[in-house]
């Protein structure tokens, strides 16, 4: 079984019950997104998945494994993670940066062979070739973002897990990163995203999980996870499906009216 | 940077330390020509060079290696390019522990006691610097933790000053605070360069964790470091380093601050590979330093501290303005 799972997960922070009874379970080969409101608990839940995060109850599972006791070093091989506020605390080259993506494989001596070759495919299937010796400070945010993408990608990891990887890019810029997720996911990744854009998460999910007040509150194909009854109860919103040239677009009409927040 | 560039940046380096090296022993109030090197035991000057000259050249080297060092691991650690031993009051706090056995008097008991004391003191000052950062390690909050060890720590020493039993140990504590390589005996070598050595090894084996941090701490431990065992190597090794260099020499600032900065345009801004050339330099830079407040005329020898302090000031002044017009 290729899958990450998580059972019953439980998450309290500052006395605010963040995650409260979370269970799923994700293949590989599959764009999922992960949607909700502000404060639904979508990070906290990529962090529980990424490993970063011990949930207060439940477990993770990488396949048979339970995530907690895979060794950090292994565990990082295996899945990626895209920070929702990235850090680039140096000016170092894009290569460089991109090369920090092999930190779980190397030891003392620096990047061997296998791993200058892996930063290369990463540097190409990405576009980020050409400014390879570029500052990545000095990047625009659509360039940064793919710098960013290059750098998970140079670990070759089975499953990547990015938070809000389309804030602050245009649409062009969306769409490229969208295109690379389902590049990655038809090669067999297993691809995991939090997004706010409910046409992107339309556009890119195979599947769509909206959480609410932290709990699962549909999983399902996006049409039927993004229907106009769970839009109102999750966001207060009024919107409608209507057919679009390749997608049903979702048209937002407005707010709920006697909008009250039901958790 | 290449691996081969990276080699001949160290070679470079070392054959830098080389002829510094050879120059302390030659140069001083009594010059001491090459001769007198290989015709050891009969002529009265080889005993400058034996007994005085090679344990001061060498202390100068191990100390620069060490503060060169523990500045660019501090600086990848906190990402911050203002972070050296000295600014955030690790020095400080090494000298505190220091002063207090010399003022209760336990200094006098054994050789050791006044070394343990100074690298207690570093040690805990890195771990009170990561405790008042805590878990977010914003750049502010830890300059802020900084100057408040630095504050505290001064404070102390002000103290035991003020309260010092007798004029002495004033004049003693005084002295040896203001940081100078000259009349160190091969004791105070061989007490300091065991302590230098390990803590250098434990920092080196930051490297890979230092690198990481580049991406955050979010992101370094997505890559699978373990950042609790690198804060544990990097309190145990700067404050080793930090607190057996302070014990020998007294307080010599800066060094850990400018050598990393002077390495990155050679070196590229990857903190691992900041480690090693930044410790060549310090030890280059303390050693050429020292040369200099020998050979400059003046009625007592210029303390090798104040001299740093002379010329570090200036450049982290030229610093800070550089990054508020990198930051506005």
């Amino acid at each position: 079984m290729t899958t990450l799972s998580a059972q019953n997960l439980h998450v309290h922070i500052g006395g605010k019950q963040v995650l409260d009874g979370v269970s799923l379970s994700l293949s590989r080969g599959q764009v999922t997104v992960i949607a909700g409101p502000n404060g639904a608990g979508k990070s906290t839940l990529l962090n529980c998945l990424a490993g970063l995060r011990a949930p207060d109850t439940g477990v993770v599972k990488l396949e048979e494994a339970n995530l907690s006791v895979i060794p950090a070093r292994r565990r990082a091989q295996r899945v990626g993670f895209l920070p929702q506020v990235p850090e680039i605390a140096w000016a170092v080259d894009v290569r460089t940066y991109v090369g920090l993506g092999r930190t779980p494989y190397i030891g003392g001596r620096g990047l061997a062979e296998p791993d200058r070759a892996a930063v290369e495919s990463a540097l190409e299937q990405t576009g980020t070739l050409v400014f390879a010796d570029r500052v990545v400070t000095s990047l625009s945010g659509g360039e940064r973002a793919r710098v960013l993408i290059a750098r998970a990608l140079a670990g070759q990891p089975d499953w990547l897990l990015a938070d809000e990887p389309f804030a602050g890019l245009d649409p062009g810029y969306q769409l490229d990163v969208a295109a690379m997720f389902g590049a990655l996911a038809k090669r067999g990744v297993g691809v995991v995203v939090t997004v706010h854009d409910l046409q992107m998460a339309q556009r890119l999910a195979d599947r769509v999980i909206v959480l609410h007040g932290g709990r699962v509150l549909a999983d399902d194909a996006p049409a039927k996870a993004l229907t106009p009854a769970i839009l109102a109860q999750v966001y207060g919103i009024e919107a409608r499906s209507i057919p679009g040239t390749s997608d049903p677009i979702i048209e937002i009409i407005g707010r709920t009216p006697n909008r009250s927040p039901s958790p | 940077m290449t691996a081969i560039r990276a080699h001949w940046l160290n070679l470079s380096l070392i054959a830098l330390l080389a002829g510094l090296a050879a120059l302390s022993l030659i140069a001083g109030r009594v010059w001491v020509p090459f001769e007198v090197w290989f015709g050891a035991g009969d002529d009265p000057r080889w005993l400058i060079i034996a007994e005085l000259r090679l344990p001061r050249t060498l202390l100068g080297i191990a100390i620069g290696f060490a503060l060169g060092m523990c500045g660019a691991a501090l600086q990848g650690y906190t990402r911050n390019p203002l972070a050296d031993p000295g600014v955030l009051g690790v020095a400080a706090l090494a000298a505190l522990g220091a002063v207090l056995t010399m003022f209760i008097g336990a200094s006098a008991a054994a050789i050791w006691v006044l070394p343990a004391g100074a690298m207690i003191g570093a040690i805990g000052g890195v771990l009170i610097l990561m405790l008042l950062a805590g878990a977010t390690s914003s750049i502010l909050t830890f300059i802020l933790a900084g100057a408040i060890l630095n504050t505290v720590a001064s404070a102390g020493v002000a103290l035991a000053l003020s309260l010092a039993p007798n004029p002495w140990a004033l004049n003693e504590i005084v002295n040896w605070l203001m940081g100078s390589l000259a009349d160190r005996s091969t004791d105070d070598l061989q007490m300091a360069v065991p302590f230098i050595a390990v803590g250098c090894m434990l920092l080196a084996g930051t490297a890979r964790a230092l690198d990481a941090l580049t991406m955050g701490e979010t992101g370094a431990r997505s890559l699978g470091i373990n950042l609790g065992m690198t804060r544990l190597l990097l309190a145990l090794g700067v404050g080793l380093a930090t607190g057996a260099g302070v014990a020998a020499t007294g307080v010599i600032g800066f060094v850990g601050l400018v050598t990393p900065h002077l390495m990155r345009p050679l070196t590229g801004s990857r903190p691992g590979a900041i480690l090693i050339p930044s410790a060549l330099a310090g030890a280059a830079l303390v050693l050429g330093a020292d040369i200099m407040v020998r050979i400059i005329p003046s009625p007592t020898e210029v303390k090798l501290g104040v001299a740093m302090a002379a010329l570090g000031g200036p450049f982290f002044l030229a610093l800070l303005i550089n990054l508020r017009r990198r930051v506005a």
